[in-house]
């Protein structure tokens, strides 16, 4: 638990706090005089759901068709009720029934 | 940020902190409780997260203590589970923290909405109570600010909360996520996916979020068929940023 590959991860932690924090205080230290413009707002806006959609996009393209059912039971639930884990556990639920039918080889 | 827009923002500012500063802001433990009582029913949803968290970060070979220590000091979801989500040995540290910067790159505005207020209290106030900032207590507590009620502490108060739940549960997973046999039983390989496309949902903004979206995965496939390594990732949150810029501009 204390050997060199528990050092590295807490050293990618700190790092990950440091930019973090960067970010949190940051926007309050600098955006001061510099309003950011309508441009950067749109830039930064895109970014998470970007991100987001890039790791989809590549991980679903491998998931095969019962993680794309369940998906779009996840996208169904999520957008009716707003609640991420209850779309979460939709998802898990059905992925679970449509493998454990066997109609579709995952 | 461009320098032409730093002569545009003056007069726009003083509008806010000329309305603002009839209000009186206090920084106390009334507001830190104020701040922590209304903020636990949403941190309860945030600890929920915390399990999770916990789980994940342990399947991908996290130690316990890496995982509680990510969580008290980045106290960022959403970055956090990307980061999990990369993990892999050996660490792609510059991925994982690049990643890291540009999820949370939208703190940059959620901190910079807080000045009409946090100007006035103490700089050290101000930065601590910065550190427990989260999307949940951000929303709360501009509620709260605008509201009039002039607690400079609910910050603060809401974002310990968030921080205790969030830490406690993490700790909770993680331990239990040792113990898990063989995760593709419970389907656990799906629980990211799933947290992410709902998370996607909650950022649909309309046609604009479609195209941008579209041409994120697209970039993504490609620079993940040439590139090896987690690069796709922030090749795709990239083009959606320039994506959403152009779509803006025309």
């Amino acid at each position: 638990m204390f050997g060199d590959a528990s050092l590295t991860a807490l050293v990618v932690v700190v790092g990950m706090s440091i930019v973090t924090y960067a970010t949190k205080a940051g926007g309050f230290w600098a955006l001061d005089r510099v309003e950011p413009s309508d441009t950067v707002r749109d830039g930064l806006d895109a970014l998470p759901g970007g991100i987001l959609v890039a790791i989809l996009a590549v991980r679903l393209l491998e998931g095969g068709p019962s993680e794309w059912v369940a998906g779009i039971a996840v996208l169904v639930v999520a957008h009716r009720t707003e609640s991420v884990l209850l779309a979460m556990v939709v998802g898990i639920g059905t992925l679970l029934i449509v493998r454990r039918r066997g109609a579709v080889i995952v | 940020m461009d320098a032409e827009s730093a002569g545009t923002s003056s007069s726009g500012e003083e509008d806010t902190s000329a309305e603002s500063e009839n209000e009186r802001l206090v920084f106390s433990r009334d507001g830190i409780r104020a701040g922590f009582v209304t903020c636990v029913p949403v941190a309860l949803g945030v600890g929920a997260y915390g399990l999770v968290f916990g789980v994940l970060a342990r399947e991908a070979g996290l130690s316990l203590l890496t995982a509680v220590v990510m969580s008290a000091t980045v106290l960022a979801g959403a970055a956090q589970l990307i980061a999990v989500e990369l993990w892999d040995w050996p660490i792609p540290a510059v991925a994982i923290i690049g990643t890291t910067l540009v999820v949370n790159l939208r703190y940059l505005l959620m901190g910079a909405s807080l000045r009409p207020w946090f100007t006035r209290l103490s700089s050290r106030k101000a930065y601590i109570s910065l550190f427990f900032m989260a999307d949940e207590n951000w929303a709360l507590t501009i509620q709260d600010l605008r509201a009039g009620n002039g607690r400079g502490a609910f910050l603060l108060g809401s974002g310990l909360a968030i921080w205790v739940f969030w830490v406690v549960a993490t700790a909770i997973g993680a331990v239990a996520g040792g113990r898990i046999g063989n995760p593709e039983t419970y389907g656990l390989g799906f629980v990211l996916p799933a947290i992410f496309l709902a998370l996607l949902v909650s950022f649909w903004e309309g046609r604009e979020s479609l195209v941008s979206w579209i041409v994120a995965a697209v970039v993504a496939v490609g620079v993940e068929a040439v590139l090896p390594g987690p690069w796709y990732i922030l090749a795709g949150g990239l083009a959606a940023s320039l994506t959403g810029v152009m779509c803006d501009v025309r």
